[in-house]
């Protein structure tokens, strides 16, 4: 990827922070690597316009985002896909080996009642779940790489069931554009 | 960067000599039993030092406040406050009117005395058990610059409390954590260094890469810690002195993190995640050598050494649920050492190697507490809605720690290991996972 495509790329993920919806990341969980995404890498920065595309186009990243999903969900201290995950990943792998031109950042992802440490273990072990699916659905393991932010980026802070059954995730994080 | 240790060799020490006769020999009535838990504080008064010059005179009062809140914060003692007080210590070489300190039910007496020339201060201090009429231990001086006249009440502190405990001390001490600030979901988390009482916080980062679990060296020149400044989590080793940082560790594809120095400071032991799999590795700092310590397919993390060296204790969930183990520093076979109810997180050990603290769940709370070091004995020291990262003090008889309430902000708080003093340690903003520096020199 050339420096000036990586910039637009995550300069547009910096748009869809600012445009999103109120509770706070929604889709794409609120950060800048990219499409979306929890990343608070040191390229933050910066102000321009990047194009999502219209979610009713089924090539546009905000297709993917938002009507195929980008993330699945799991339960306490699990990293099994429950069916509906997997049927989401599905509908990614479909997506992705239509559009082979992205790179992907998967972000594993748990809830805050645990430890740091083993938390970012967990993350990374749900990420490597939904990866493993995806490239069983014949997505290339070389567009894609693992980040696990433990319990530290979750996509709602309430302290409650409810914010923690949406933070164990793992998130396909559109990063770039390949070649 | 400026060097934050900048008046480490300042000081000078130097031993008074008595103005009062030594305690006989087996007289020993000025002391506290910590591990016994105290029930009843011990009573003492610190007057306002006595300013030596005008100059000094800035401090006297400053100093002896600063003595008197480590003192309290222990729970061990309990100040008689200045206005309560009937003698006035107007020359430190004056003798003590021993009568007046009692009629005020004072136990331990603290005398001292300041003088500034220039940058350059000179603290003077003296111990009194008020009861036996006799000073305690010799006199000390402390010689330093005007800019670390905390440090010096700190050292007077600590000696006061070693003299009366028989305990290190653990005033005169650092402690780096991380400072949080922002909303939740993308909560900006800085690197800081503060001294224990939450005094003189300093930022090591920015701010613009988030830092998580932060472990100082025992020498307290270096630290060590998880960043995600490259998109993924590496470690990085930053020097405090010359603010001096690199990576360190790198495992191809890995999630490296959880990293914490061998006591030499020569190595570290730390975790990487790849595959679905964490497992230890050990590196060796002069070589950039990294040897595989677990092979096993769960979760292992959180490892911490013995303090001589030989055995790593760490959290594994090979047999499920999280439990602690500990095994020969080189790896090899690993014996669990939990065995209660719920799951053990964050074993760290004791600087003393008696004990290993942990953070256990269980029931849906959040508990630190003690073990010995073959799991036996266990002790809970805290419950919480979250409670977790404990680090310990330099002397192994307190122990700081993250404790965050239920939709609250985390914050630090200390506790002893008798499971009392519970207190809150002040610190700009939402703080988290403490690592608890050495005596400074």
């Amino acid at each position: 990827m050339t420096l000036t495509s990586k910039a637009l790329l995550v300069l547009a993920g910096l748009a869809l922070a600012a445009c999103n919806n109120p509770r706070g990341g929604g889709f794409g969980g609120g950060g800048s690597d990219g499409f979306g995404g929890a990343n608070d890498g040191f390229y933050d920065g910066g102000i321009s316009t990047g194009n999502l595309g219209d979610p009713n186009d089924p090539r546009s990243v905000a297709h993917f985002q938002q009507r195929i999903g980008d993330r699945v969900f799991f339960t306490v201290d699990s990293s099994s896909l429950s069916a509906e995950g997997r049927a989401t990943l599905d509908a990614q792998a479909r997506w992705l080996n239509a559009n082979t031109q992205y790179s992907i950042v998967m972000e594993g992802h748990a809830d805050e009642r645990g430890t740091r440490d083993y938390n970012i273990a967990l993350g990374e072990r749900r990420a490597n779940a939904a990866m493993q699916y995806l490239i069983g659905q014949g997505v290339s393991a070389n567009r894609m790489r693992v980040v696990s932010y433990g319990k530290d980026r979750p996509v709602e802070a309430c302290a409650a069931q409810r914010c923690w059954d949406i933070n164990r995730r793992a998130v396909t994080a559109i990063a770039g554009v390949t070649g | 960067m400026t060097r934050l240790f900048h008046s480490l060799t300042a000081f000078a020490v130097l031993v008074l000599t008595s103005i009062a006769p030594l305690l006989p020999a087996q007289a020993q009535p000025l002391r506290l039993q910590i591990t016994e838990g105290v029930i009843e504080p011990m009573p003492f008064a610190v007057p306002a030092f006595v300013p030596e010059n005008s100059a000094g005179g800035q401090y006297a009062e400053r100093l002896s406040r600063v003595v008197a809140a480590n003192l309290t914060n222990t729970g061990l003692f309990r100040e008689v406050p200045p206005q309560a007080h009937i003698a006035r210590i107007s020359s430190f070489d004056a003798s003590v009117s021993y009568s007046d300190w009692r009629a005020v039910n004072v136990q331990a007496l603290i005398t001292g005395a300041v003088s500034v020339q220039g940058n350059r201060m000179t603290v003077k201090f003296r111990l009194f058990d008020v009861l036996t009429g006799q000073q305690v231990g010799d006199g000390l001086q402390f010689a330093g610059t005007t800019d670390s006249w905390r440090r010096m009440a700190h050292k007077v502190s600590d000696a006061v409390y070693s003299r009366i405990t028989g305990e290190g001390g653990y005033f005169d001490s650092r402690v780096v954590f991380v400072s949080e600030s922002g909303p939740r979901t993308s909560r900006t988390r800085r690197l800081a260094i503060m001294d224990q009482d939450g005094e003189n916080v300093q930022f090591l980062t920015d701010g613009r890469a988030m830092v998580i679990g932060p472990r100082m060296s025992l020498s307290g020149e270096r630290i060590l810690y998880t960043t995600y400044e490259t998109g993924t989590p590496r470690l990085a080793l930053m020097n405090t002195q010359t603010g001096q940082r690199q990576l360190v560790g790198d495992i191809p594809g890995a999630q490296v993190f959880s990293p914490r120095f061998s006591p030499d400071g020569g190595g570290l032991v730390f975790s990487a995640a790849r595959g679905g799999n964490t497992d230890l590795y050990r590196m060796a700092l002069s070589s950039g050598q990294i040897q595989q310590l677990t092979s096993s397919p769960s979760i292992t993390t959180a490892p911490s050494f013995s303090p001589d060296g030989r055995f790593i204790a760490f959290e594994s969930d090979r047999s499920g649920t999280t439990q602690i183990y500990v095994m020969p520093a080189s790896g090899g076979e690993a014996r669990r050492i939990s065995f209660g109810q719920g799951r053990y997180n964050t074993p760290v050990w004791s600087p003393r190697g008696d004990l290993i603290a942990f953070t256990k769940q269980n029931a849906g709370r959040f508990h630190i507490g003690v073990m010995r070091t073959d799991g036996s004995e266990e002790r809970l020291l805290t419950a919480s809605f979250l409670d977790e990262s404990p680090t310990w003090a330099p002397n192994g008889r307190v122990i700081m720690f993250t404790r965050e309430a239920q939709g609250g902000d985390p914050s630090l708080f200390s506790v002893d290991i008798t499971g009392r003093n519970l207190r809150r340690i002040p610190t700009p903003g939402p703080a988290s996972d403490p690592s608890w520096g050495p005596l400074l020199q």
